[in-house]
């Protein structure tokens, strides 16, 4: 087998999923972003994986699974919170942290 | 009771405390707790003496075994004496002295006799390494002390409670009066030096308050204060006096140690006569201080500001005696140190025979009663020194005795007479014609004055004479004080002369006040019987041996000088030419013969037989010149607060003052304004220079970092992101490069 196409498949992810963490302003859509990246490294886990013929790589990528819905429901409630106070979630307006 | 003999003051300080606590809210305001105290401590010290007098029956035979009851913790040196006795048998001789005085007994064929004192003490607290102790020093002198000062004090109780009746601080001064009693008994049982210096100041504190005892009034406080501060010019030599005596005994402060060192020859351990004669002349200064001698007498009358039965009690019978027993105590080292022994003139005879006559005179131009009192017992004391200083030591304490008790009967004889005439001592403008109405004070009066004059048999008569007979004037006791004799003789003459002055002024003649005068109550009167009582009777103590007309009184003689007198190594004895005079009968005859001389012109001057003596002062310009010179004390007040104290408060306070300014400030001046350069010019180079440009520096560095570094910080997170992934990226590419290649 090869693991050529799932590689490929997990950069276009990955570079997908970095262009949307850097570009994209509004925060919900980071966050899914995030969740691309994520998950490109799941198919990278469970690739690799498949390929040493064992099963740590699957329960690996279960984890990440678990702990991306977890980082999500923590991510979405900050981004609730932001536009509650601020009534936007634009991410370019967030510069209070400015040195 | 003689090793628990503390008890006795330790009583009287626990009345003062009582006093102070709970007197105020007791029946009669404090008065009878002091009374209580005081008649109990009066018996211990009855007590006490017939002890002593029984113990002095035990004879001892050797001074190894008269010692045995000196703690050798106390007094190292009299520890040795007594384990030597031990080691050699109990009849083995002790010490250089002690075999020289076995020597001379031998030779007399008399028994030897030793005198055996009792010495305890307790450890009071270190020192740098010093132990110092604080006890009890019994002898026949300390035991006459304790009955003195017990019995008076007890009287004065007694009359104070009706004299000072209802005054604002009535607690307060019986408080005070048993606090003196305390701390007089406490110095006259000091075991060493140290111990006699906490009393002798003790007791001049409680003086000061009690002078001052009606401070309301500016001359009282004043009186106390001058009383305070001339005191304290002679303990200053008597501070320098006991240091050197504390070196000079090898680091000892005990008495014992001390006479038994300063009574041995230099090369067997004593000390050198140079030292004793510095150390005596020290002591000299703080008994002419302490005991009024010329020319720090001057307090002493001013005392007389205090309440009547103070004077009676502090400033007559007991605290001005302190000086007499000190050197009475140390008295080798007076004896050894002034040459007394076979000699005709030191100094403690001169100051005593000086203040003999030169305190009589002024008894003459005094209008106020007390203050010629006052004088009076300057001048006794000064017959009291004369005594110590020409060898006679039994005479002084002898004369000490009778004097307490005349003396004491004749000053509150004075309260009395100013109790019934509206608190008046001014006996010229106020007294006259007592006599009748006040027959009791009269009489016991009398019998003061006639025992004070020397008249036969009262006491005065036996303590003055003996006095006289001791100088060796006329005899070969003590060398031959010629001067002395003749000062005494003069003295003796003054004083009848100005006491009778006093009578005829208070009892004789016309009453010349505008009160009705009257007769005290019997707490005053019973007092000044019991006083007039023993002024009459106590010279029969020390009976001489051989008396007028052949009369010996044979067993009866000379008990006072037994029961009294040391004889041992710590005193001065035959060898050192220390010797008792006999009765003289001419000396004896010639001494009345002066008193009645001066009781009969007196007499005869105010009853106007001596017609060319009236108007003498306002006739003769000499007679004037010496009246002037009388009435002006000597100008010695004047010399005193004018000269000296002028002189340190003006000029030398201007000189110290300039120099203070010119020399002390400059100096000061100077090295602050070097500071000030000093520290201008390390601000200037070093702190602004070096350091401040390394602090700024380091902080314009971080500053400058810092500002390029926050440009980073842009707050998008965005940014921060790219950066990461950017760095990710780049770590990535290395990783592949690295493990790759």
């Amino acid at each position: 087998m090869l693991i050529n196409q799932f590689l490929l498949l997990a950069a276009v992810l990955f570079a997908i999923g970095v262009y949307g963490v850097l570009v994209r302003r509004n925060g919900v859509l980071v966050l899914m972003s995030i969740e691309l990246i994520l998950n490109a490294v799941n198919i990278n886990l469970v690739a690799f994986g498949a390929q040493h013929a064992g099963a740590s790589g699957q329960v690996f990528a279960l984890f990440v699974i678990a702990v991306a819905a977890a980082e999500v429901g923590v991510g979405l409630a900050i981004v609730l919170l932001i536009y509650r106070n601020r009534r936007s979630i634009d991410l370019d307006q967030l510069d209070e942290m400015k040195g | 009771m003689l090793e628990h003999v503390w008890i006795i003051p330790a009583l009287m300080a626990l009345s003062f405390v009582l006093i102070l606590a709970i007197g105020k809210r007791t029946p009669g305001k404090g008065h009878f707790i002091g009374i209580g105290f005081v008649a109990i401590a009066f018996v211990l010290s009855i007590v006490t003496g017939a002890q002593w007098i029984s113990r002095s029956g035990e004879v001892a035979h050797s001074q190894a075994s008269a010692l045995r009851d000196v703690d050798p913790s106390c007094s190292a040196r009299a520890g040795e004496l007594a384990a030597e006795g031990g080691g050699h048998g109990t009849e083995a001789e002790a010490g250089a002295h002690g075999k020289a005085r076995a020597v001379v007994a031998a030779e007399e064929g008399e028994e030897e006799h030793f005198s055996q004192p009792v010495v305890n003490c307790v450890h009071w607290f270190n020192s740098g390494g010093l132990e110092i102790n604080v006890g009890t020093y019994l002898d026949g002198q300390s035991a006459l002390m304790l009955i003195v000062v017990t019995f008076i004090s007890l009287l004065v109780h007694v009359f104070s409670t009706d004299y000072v009746g209802g005054d604002r601080r009535y607690t307060h001064y019986f408080g005070f009066l048993s606090l003196f009693t305390a701390s007089m008994l406490f110095f006259v049982l000091a075991e060493n030096t140290l111990q006699m210096i906490v009393g002798w100041e003790l007791v001049g504190v409680c003086s000061f308050a009690l002078i001052g005892h009606w401070w309301e009034e500016k001359p009282n406080s004043d009186a106390a204060l001058k009383a305070f501060l001339t005191n304290r010019v002679g303990d200053i030599g008597l501070l320098v006096g006991v240091i050197i005596l504390f070196f000079a005994a090898k680091g000892s402060f005990n008495m014992m140690d001390i006479n038994l060192a300063a009574n041995s020859p230099e090369a067997a351990g004593g000390i050198s006569h140079n030292l004793l004669l510095i150390s005596s002349l020290c002591l000299l200064a703080a008994v002419m201080s302490k005991s009024g001698q010329f020319i720090l007498h001057t307090w002493l009358p001013d005392a007389m500001a205090g309440p009547t039965p103070v004077s009676a009690l502090i400033h007559a019978a007991t605290m001005v005696v302190a000086g007499i027993y000190m050197v009475a105590r140390l008295y080798p080292v007076f004896f050894n140190g002034l040459s007394i022994g076979g000699s005709s003139f030191n100094v403690l005879a001169l100051v005593g025979s000086v203040t003999g006559l030169f305190g009589a005179l002024l008894g003459f131009v005094q209008k106020d009663i007390k203050k010629t009192l006052a004088y009076s017992t300057v001048s006794q004391l000064g017959f009291m020194v004369a005594a110590l200083g020409v060898g006679a030591w039994t005479a002084a304490l002898f004369h000490l005795f009778t004097h307490a008790m005349f003396k004491a009967c004749l000053f509150l004889g004075a309260g009395s007479l100013s109790h019934g005439n509206h608190h008046s001592f001014n006996m010229v403008d106020d007294y006259g014609g007592l006599r009748k109405v006040m027959p009791k004070t009269y009489a016991t009066y009398m019998v003061g004055f006639l025992s004070l004059a020397g008249l036969f048999p009262l006491a005065g008569f036996w303590s003055k004479d003996e006095i006289l007979a001791g100088t060796g004037g006329m005899n070969d006791a003590n060398g031959s004080y010629t001067f002395v004799l003749v000062m005494l003789l003069l003295g003796a003459f003054c004083t009848a002369a100005y006491m009778t002055r006093t009578v005829w002024y208070s009892f004789f003649g016309e009453y010349r006040g505008h009160h009705h005068p009257h007769e005290s109550g019997p707490l005053i009167t019973i007092p000044l019987i019991l006083l007039a009582a023993m002024g009459a009777i106590a010279g029969f103590a020390n009976l001489p041996e051989h008396f007028w007309f052949g009369i010996d009184f044979g067993s009866l003689a000379l008990k006072f000088e037994h029961y009294v007198e040391p004889v041992g190594a710590f005193f001065p004895g035959k060898e050192q030419g220390f010797t008792h005079a006999e009765f003289n009968g001419t000396l004896a005859l010639v001494a009345t013969a002066a008193g009645l001389l001066g009781i009969g012109l007196t007499a005869a001057f105010y009853t106007g037989k001596l017609p060319f003596l009236v108007g003498l002062t306002s006739r003769s310009k000499v007679a004037r010149f010496f009246k002037r010179i009388l009435e002006n004390k000597y100008y010695l007040d004047w010399l005193y607060t004018d000269v000296i104290v002028n002189f340190v408060k003006y000029p030398l306070a201007k000189a110290t003052y300039w120099f203070n300014q010119n020399a002390i400030d400059g100096v000061v001046n100077g090295a602050g304004r070097s500071a000030v350069g000093a520290g201008r010019w390390v601000y200037a180079k070093i702190d602004q220079g070096a350091v401040d440009r390394t602090v700024n520096g380091v902080g314009q560095v971080a500053g400058a970092t810092g500002g390029e570094l926050r440009r980073f910080q842009t707050g998008h997170v965005q940014q921060y992101a790219a950066l990461f992934f950017a760095a990710a990226a780049l770590l990535a590419g290395v990783i592949v490069v690295v493990v790759g290649g």
